[in-house]
């Protein structure tokens, strides 16, 4: 019986066919199982037809998949050596974006190159786990816990995050932090500076406070009290506890959710897709949406845990991280846990940005997976 | 190496407590559908169906009134609307300008249509114009091409056929107001009117009927998706009145230019025949609505055209008074049937002197002369003898001083005065003077048509204690009407009176006097002062009605009946500043009485 694993680690260097027959066949059978539910969704979303969403949506998922397949053939050396280029590549054009999109429109995230518009906050996500990676696989445990060999990943998280943050894109941002706070503390950085900066962020917290966006204020003070303003910014996050709330157990049935179809649920088919999910499927829907994105991000470790180097370990656990806030993040905010950030669903909501990233985070973890039993030197070289 | 080892280890913990956290927080999700979806579900489906649905009251046709022939006096007629839509259209100022070279519209309903437009989503239609005529409705369909997100609908409005002819008594529909009680939601659809006096106010619960529900699927924005279901409502109840659309017509029609109030009744039931008040309204203005401009119109009109008089006027009886005086006289023994007073034209009591309204005087006469007559001297001589309370004691008995309740708003009980109420009203005794002004009705006795039509029927239906009514009444109610205490001798004497007044070639209203197959009418006449004659207009000569501002005139009244030797239709007419009963009150008062008795509405029936 062939078996691939045993295969695959003989020499450094794995033939195409290899690499694919390494593919967890259940990890992408998962991810495609997602983006159905999610065409299926924008096809509800739509009332019942595949523009404008849903087509668009399986082209978007088809251009993924083949992003996904080739960045899981490409040799994790390869994201080892261009890593930091990667970064500072991203952080130039979040520059561009910060500088171009104030000319432009009053939050312009984006570079359009007409076919295409670049997100480059979306990128950085990525390549921020590339560095951080890349970083911490070179690094000691003593330089990890010493407060010198904190600052150069700091300073490569908090660039990005606070130009993301000033586009203004609190949510994203937020996310760049959370996702390097994740890898911090699973390379072991002590819990009492996590401690301390717990601390000081209270203590920030007044202080940044007043540098929000008066929208982003009001989102936060209408998520403590949606009642505050029903017609205004918390009308969203009521209408989408009345969604959820009244699809029961079972649902209302495809294509038959009231306060989806009435457009009593705004956005349904972007950030508050989860909630026309469980208006049209119920809890049965909901919590089978949660369950795959368990086995996903289950996964996601496995490939960590699995992966011999250490940069393949922090690069899966950071992707994996990264796409546990989405999924987090988009679902606590329906369900009126956490406030209206603006974060989509990944792999149901619309939109091609996210889609791509996501898909290529994907593709980089797979090749964590079929790249594990290669060894990592601690500079980039094959 | 061996720190690269402990490395390894750390990250391998510390990840395995990130994989539970993760798997925890994914818990909490769970957690929270559960708590939404199964705990809180009932709510929640609740608020999404409250979301859902919206409900509209469908307005029930209103009742239709009848006259008691079944003429109908108020109906609902189809009514023509314009709408505009504005989502229908690609430039709403263009479509109303196109609408204006066929229809012109005021300054203030384009504003209004402006107005309305911004408030509402641009789905929401929005009138234009309503209340258009046939010719109006097929030239909008003719140009619809250049009108695009122009509608024509139809409703219903409220018509009355007979305008201003039955408008007191109808009264008129208009919509609802803040001070109006919302006992029923249909008060709360836009454009529901109700019954704002008259028959429509009173009637108001009967006439309106029950709303239908139409339950509707709306989208966030108000749209209809798609109606769920409809409940039929049940239309208003139709109503009969004891009016006759004709006598109403011709008792109006009567008064010409002149203000004033009729009342026409059956004598035996009560029923009323034709009530009147002029000059009224017209009810379809104030249902269609009325300007800023007719509104001031109406109530600056001196002739007060908004007052329904036959039962909110209050006016001295004067003359028309002395029949109950008389029977006060002959029922109390103050009089007797053959008791004969002296007119000179004056008389004293102490050194005040008492005037006839016949200076020369009438020398000797009886209590049926005096009637006929009108004298004032036997009546004061009668009224000292028998007394005011006693003149009040029968004055209530025929209904005086006392509301009917007809049902119609503002309704005045009037006034008839005794000791017991001077001395509450005054802190004063009762002067004998007083006593004499009250035998010929004047002084404070105050009293409205409809009491006096209710006076009159009573004095000639054999006494029976009639109640004037808009609704028909049974025979099993009429058998039960009460007789007053009063004896039909004495009653046939004030019966005979009131025929002399009319039918004696010396009567005051023998001008006015008819024969139509043998039948004749009978009555009183009244003039009452409503200024003093002063010493010095006595002396230099009274001045003549005519050559009297308006204002300072006499009031005529009448009251009459008809057959004369078996009355069958009582009528009060009273015409404000008209002059003399006899010559302006009574000539009305014998119409309506003559067209009673052609038309004869009342089947024959007997106690």
């Amino acid at each position: 019986m062939y078996k691939p694993y045993e295969t695959s680690f003989r020499g450094q260097r794995m033939s195409i066919k290899e690499k694919l027959m390494n593919i967890s066949f259940w990890y992408v059978f998962f991810i495609c199982l997602l983006a159905a539910i999610g065409v299926t969704m924008l096809y509800s979303a739509a009332n019942g037809s595949w523009s404008p969403w849903a087509i668009n949506q399986l082209m978007r998922f088809g251009v993924g998949l083949g992003v996904m397949i080739v960045f899981a053939l490409i040799d994790i050396r390869l994201f080892m050596r261009y890593a930091y280029v990667f970064y500072f590549f991203t952080l130039i054009l979040l520059f561009i974006v910060e500088v171009g999109g104030h000319v432009g429109m009053g939050a312009q995230r984006w570079i359009n190159f007409g076919f295409f518009k670049l997100q480059p906050s979306e990128l950085m996500k990525i390549a921020l786990v590339l560095a951080l990676a890349r970083y911490f696989h070179a690094s000691s445990l003593q330089s990890i816990e010493s407060v010198k060999g904190m600052v150069p990943p700091l300073l490569l998280a908090l660039v990005p995050a606070g130009l993301v943050i000033i586009q203004p894109d609190l949510g994203t941002g937020l996310m760049l932090i959370m996702t390097t706070t994740a890898i911090f503390f699973c390379v072991g950085v002590q819990i009492w500076k996590f401690a301390l900066l717990g601390v000081g962020a209270v203590v920030m917290a007044p202080i940044a406070w007043h540098f929000l966006h008066d929208y982003q204020k009001n989102r936060v003070l209408t998520f403590l009290n949606p009642e505050r303003d029903p017609l205004g910014a918390g009308y969203h996050i009521i209408q989408s506890k009345i969604a959820l709330g009244s699809g029961g157990v079972f649902g209302k049935g495809f294509l038959k959710g009231t306060q989806s179809h009435l457009n009593f649920l705004p956005e349904k088919h972007t950030d508050f897709i989860y909630t026309m999910l469980s208006e049209e499927f119920g809890m049965i829907g909901a919590v089978s949406i949660i369950l795959i994105n368990f086995c996903i991000i289950a996964y996601g470790y496995s490939f960590a845990f699995k992966s011999s180097s250490y940069f393949g370990k922090i690069l899966a656990i950071g992707l994996t991280t990264n796409y546990f806030l989405y999924v987090f993040i988009n679902t606590a905010m329906v369900l009126g846990l956490i406030p209206v950030v603006g974060i989509p669903l990944p792999l149901i909501s619309y939109g091609g940005t996210v889609m791509l990233s996501i898909m290529t985070s994907f593709g980089i973890l797979l090749s964590v997976h079929i790249n594990r039993n290669i060894s990592v030197g601690k500079e980039s070289s094959f | 190496m061996n720190r690269d080892n402990d490395k390894g280890k750390v990250l391998l913990k510390r990840s395995l407590i990130m994989a539970c956290g993760m798997a925890f927080l994914l818990l909490c999700i769970i957690f929270r559908l559960y708590y939404l979806q199964v705990y809180q579900a009932d709510k929640f489906k609740m608020l999404a169906d409250e979301n859902r649905i919206s409900t509209r009251l469908l307005i029930p046709q209103r009742g239709i009134i009848y006259d008691r022939n079944g003429v109908v006096l108020a109906t609902n007629e189809q009514n023509f609307q314009a709408l505009i839509v504005a989502e229908q259209t690609a430039d709403v100022q263009q479509t109303l300008d196109s609408f204006k070279k066929i229809m012109p519209l005021e300054d203030f309903e384009e504003e209004r249509i402006k107005r309305d437009l911004k408030r509402n989503k641009s789905f929401v239609p929005i009138k234009v114009k309503d209340n258009l005529t046939w010719e109006e409705v097929s030239k909008i369909q003719l140009n619809a091409s250049e009108l695009p997100g122009i509608f024509i609908d139809e409703g219903l409005n409220r018509y009355y056929p007979y305008g201003e002819k039955m408008a007191q008594v109808l009264g008129y529909v208009a919509a609802v107001s803040d001070t109006d009680v919302k006992d029923d939601p249909l008060l709360e659809v836009p454009g529901f009117q109700i019954g704002k006096s008259g028959i429509e106010k009173y009637l108001e619960k009967r006439l309106r009927g029950k709303g239908g529900i139409l339950k509707m699927e709306v989208n966030a924005y108000g749209r209809v998706m798609k109606e769920i279901e409809e409940t039929e409502g049940v239309p208003g109840e139709n109503i009969t009145l004891t009016l006759d659309a004709r006598l109403q017509e011709k008792a109006f029609d009567a008064f010409g230019e002149e203000s004033g109030a009729a009342i026409l009744l059956d004598v035996h039931s009560g029923e009323i025949l034709s009530f009147v008040s002029t000059p009224a309204f017209d009810p379809n203005a104030f249902t269609r609505g009325l300007s800023h401009q007719e509104w001031n119109a109406l109530q600056t009109n001196e002739k007060k055209p908004l007052i329904n008089k036959a039962i909110q006027g209050q006016y001295s009886p004067g003359s028309v008074f002395k029949p109950l005086v008389a029977l006060a006289g002959l029922e109390f023994g103050a009089i007797k049937p053959d008791t004969r007073y002296f007119c000179a034209g004056k008389m004293l009591l102490g050194d005040h002197p008492f005037h006839c309204w016949k200076r020369a005087g009438h020398g000797y006469l009886g209590v049926v002369e005096a009637l006929m007559h009108s004298c004032d001297i036997y009546f004061y001589e009668t009224a000292q003898r028998v007394g005011v309370d006693k003149i009040a004691e029968m004055a209530r008995r025929f209904g005086l001083g006392q509301k009917v309740n007809i049902g119609l708003e503002h309704e005045k009980a009037g006034l008839i005065p005794d000791k017991d109420w001077k001395l509450r009203r005054f802190g004063e005794p009762w002067q004998v003077g007083e006593s004499l002004i009250s035998g010929i009705g004047q002084g404070y006795i105050l009293v409205t048509p409809l009491q006096l039509a209710t006076m009159t029927a009573r004095l000639v239906n054999g006494g029976y204690e009639v109640v004037p009514t808009f609704f028909p009444i049974d025979d099993r109610t009429l058998l039960k009407i009460k007789k007053i205490n009063v004896s039909d001798v004495f009653l046939d004497i004030v019966k005979q009176g009131m025929f002399d007044v009319v039918n004696h070639i010396h009567g005051t209203a023998w001008a006015s006097r008819f024969d139509y197959k043998g039948m004749k009418m009978a009555g009183k006449t009244g003039s009452v002062q409503v200024r003093r004659i002063t010493l010095k207009e006595r002396q230099s000569g009274i001045i003549k009605q005519k050559d009297l501002p308006w204002k300072y005139r006499d009031h005529a009244i009448f009251i009459g009946y008809a057959p004369a030797d078996n009355p069958k239709y009582a009528v009060a007419v009273v015409v404000e500043h008209g002059g003399g009963g006899s010559s302006v009150a009574a000539p009305i008062a014998s119409k309506i009485l003559y067209e009673s008795l052609v038309l004869d509405p009342v089947d024959y029936r007997k106690h």
